[in-house]
């Protein structure tokens, strides 16, 4: 069998076996047998920090496809209601570039709708060789089940090595339903991507909700499916010169569905924290909700916007869509001043591209400490006080 | 009507961290309490069963401790409990995770609605849902923000879509993901806890399961693979600023000036 094997006869003590699993996986009976239990997450920590031979890691590749006969890395081109190419495809045309470019593959762009008359010049000039169309009525709205079917003839067809698709809300509900139907691996959130010259994409992401990256492969499996967010990658600067194919796809058969769309609602809008260039944002060193006036005057001061962790959404003194991190948005001001934020890898997730981050922290140790470009050990209350004055 | 919702134990703490220099984690990852968004996806359960009529079961796969997340369904109202346990599903990814989930789904009896939470805080994922929609070959509406309508055949759910909301009819049987804060999760019962307190739980194994291939579960049924674990970088230039608050704007103004922000 394929996981962690037991070498009971290379135990030399018991004492301190079941705390080497961080996951609590590690079970010593009263027998003194010792068994892996199902929270084990194949993290390997036990076989690397074990006593030698007690714990080995067995890998059984039953089968394994044939990595020659995928080829070339698709980008999935979300269009909403609106009938516009999420920007993120172009962020993700940029990664899939660079990665193509490593191992000669090619770089396509899937896009699925009614009526698609973007410029699609633009999408070569931003990496793309070809474009692939499937453009008909019964595509209009965004039914998951069917754009599923478009996927998976998609893939049947073309047969992608690598498939990004954009770590939207729209594209978390069609992932995994085409990677379920596929039987094949699915990597959440990357915030790093890579690739071998076997074609094996290397997929970097936050692990386990802690303050730890896990390095994730799919080895034996083809596609390789990743979602990342939204202002993770950077576009490429447009390369005018570039073109590329557009290639009309037939819709396949059969593309059922068993629910139907009534109604789309847009929700009102307010200013995207992704788009801007300077951020305050708001961590738990905040106090009480009214004290978030203060740093409103900051950001407003200085023409950008307040954003926030996590816990403030939580706790409901802020709109959902002002959380930055992994479980909200990426963002990338030229400016962000963290205010009382401590710094965990899933707000840390968020803010990676910013081009100077400051941070105002009481606490000399706090992991924003080492984020920052500028790194400010003091009271937010009475530093930002300070620094609106010289600012006027 | 019949509803199962998904719910997972989860570590107590999210201050799960690396040692830099031995790899070693430093706090343990411990499964300690149920996955905070699933309080949502019971609570969505009890208000149909209120409003709708519906009988209520809860599905849970984990280690045997993570039992006491079934406990606690119970004590905030849900009728039954199911425990998916056995080594061999263990280092599972998100597609052997659902895979075992639709198995366990599959021998219970497919029921005409599955309630999951939006994600977990651990795996973090938020694909569970989807993943075991297609695997049971039902539909499935993600981030659902309100249950409009719910009738005999379908029901009618308003989901967010970024920068918009949808509002689709999804037959029965199907799944939904809900979102956090479509109803307010109400808090376990003192008195339904004592009273539920040896309430039997059903327990799942491997020998359960109608596929019997156990290649397509655990690690076997996984595509992913970790390859390690490490702790982040942090490779940002950084300069220390301490003193008084005045010295500090006073700073902060230059740097703030030279970068053009002021
Ligand atoms: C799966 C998962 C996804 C998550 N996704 C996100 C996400 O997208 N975004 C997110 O933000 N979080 C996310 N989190 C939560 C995250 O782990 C942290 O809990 C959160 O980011 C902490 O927010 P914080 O820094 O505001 O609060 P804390 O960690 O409590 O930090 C508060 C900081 O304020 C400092 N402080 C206190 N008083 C003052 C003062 N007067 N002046 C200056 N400093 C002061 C303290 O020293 C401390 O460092 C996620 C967690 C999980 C498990
Ligand atoms: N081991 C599990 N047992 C039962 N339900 C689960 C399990 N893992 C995930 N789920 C369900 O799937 C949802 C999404 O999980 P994830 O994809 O890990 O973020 C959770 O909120 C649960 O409803």
């Amino acid at each position: 069998m394929a996981g962690i094997i037991i070498h009971p006869e290379k135990i030399i003590s018991y004492t301190d076996l079941e705390s080497l699993c961080p996951f609590g996986a590690i079970e010593v009976l009263p027998d003194n047998t010792v068994q892996i239990n199902s929270g084990c997450r194949l993290c390997k920590v036990c076989v690397r920090k074990g006593l030698e031979g007690v714990f080995e890691y067995r890998e059984e590749v039953i089968s394994a496809a044939n990595k020659s006969e995928w080829q070339g890395i698709t980008v999935y081109g979300e269009i909403g209601p609106d009938k516009i190419v999420h920007p993120v495809a172009f962020e993700l045309l940029g990664k899939a570039r660079e990665l193509a470019d490593k191992v000669g593959f090619k770089v396509s762009l899937l896009l699925i709708g009614n009526h698609l008359s973007h410029n699609f010049d633009e999408f070569f000039h931003y990496g793309a060789d070809a474009i692939f169309l499937y453009d008909h009525p019964i595509l209009e709205d965004f039914i998951v089940e069917r754009y599923t079917g478009i996927l998976e003839d998609y893939v049947s067809k073309q047969k992608p090595s690598v498939i990004l698709i954009g770590g939207t809300l729209l594209g978390r509900s069609l992932a995994p339903r085409i990677a379920a139907r596929l039987k094949t691996g699915l990597t959440a959130d990357c915030t790093q991507l890579d690739i071998q010259p076997n074609s094996d994409l290397d997929q970097i992401r936050p692990a386990f909700g802690g303050n730890i990256m896990a390095h994730i492969r799919t080895p034996y499996h083809r596609p390789q499916f990743a979602t990342v967010r939204y202002k993770i990658f950077s576009a490429m600067e447009p390369d005018l010169s570039r073109s590329g194919n557009l290639i009309l796809c037939d819709l396949p058969q059969n593309l059922w569905s068993r629910s139907k769309q009534l109604e789309i609602g847009m929700k009102p809008k307010i200013k995207n924290i992704e788009d801007l260039d300077v951020l305050v944002v708001a961590g738990r060193g905040i106090k009480k909700k009214e004290d978030l006036e203060l740093l409103r005057r900051l950001s407003d001061r200085l023409g950008g916007d307040l954003a926030c962790t996590r816990p403030l959404i939580e706790a409901g003194w802020m709109d959902a869509r002002k959380q930055i991190g992994l479980s909200g948005r990426t963002v990338k001001p030229k400016l962000l001043i963290a205010c009382g934020v401590s710094g965990s890898v899933q707000f840390a997730a968020g803010i990676k591209a910013s081009e100077m981050i400051v941070s105002i922290n009481t606490d000399p140790d706090a992991v924003m400490n080492q984020i920052a470009n500028i790194a400010v050990i003091g009271d937010l209350y009475s530093v930002i006080p300070a620094l609106l004055e010289k600012l006027g | 009507m019949k509803i199962l919702i998904c719910i997972k134990q989860v570590p107590g703490t999210t201050q799960v961290d690396i040692d830099e220099k031995t790899g070693v984690l430093k706090r343990s990852a411990v499964a300690a309490k149920m996955n905070p968004y699933d309080l949502f996806a019971i609570e969505t359960a009890l208000q149909i069963q209120v409003n709708y009529g519906a009988e209520t079961t809860a599905l849970t796969m984990g280690p045997v401790y993570s039992e006491a997340v079934l406990r606690e369904a119970f004590s905030m109202g849900i009728e039954h409990g199911v425990l998916l346990t056995d080594r061999i599903f263990g280092g599972a990814d998100c597609l052997a995770t659902s895979y075992a989930l639709s198995q366990a789904v599959k021998s219970l009896g497919m029921p005409d609605l599955l309630i999951c939470g939006k994600q977990t805080t651990d795996g973090d994922t938020a694909q569970v849902g989807a993943e075991l929609a297609e695997l049971l070959d039902i539909p499935h509406a993600t981030n659902v923000l309100e249950i409009v309508d719910l009738s005999e055949n379908s029901m009618i759910v308003k989901s967010d879509l970024g920068n918009f909301t949808q509002t689709m009819e999804i037959n029965f049987p199907c799944l939904i993901t809900v979102e956090k804060d479509i109803y307010e999760p109400r808090l376990p019962s003192y008195k339904r806890k004592i009273s539920t307190k040896d309430k039997p739980i059903q327990i799942l194994t491997f020998a359960d399961m109608p596929d019997q291939d156990k290649n397509h579960y655990g690690l076997s049924g996984s595509p992913t693979r970790v390859v390690r674990i490490f702790p982040p970088v942090h490779e940002k230039e950084n300069e220390v600023l301490q003193g008084l608050p005045d010295e500090i704007a006073e700073i902060l103004m230059m740097k703030l000036t030279r970068l053009k922000m002021t």
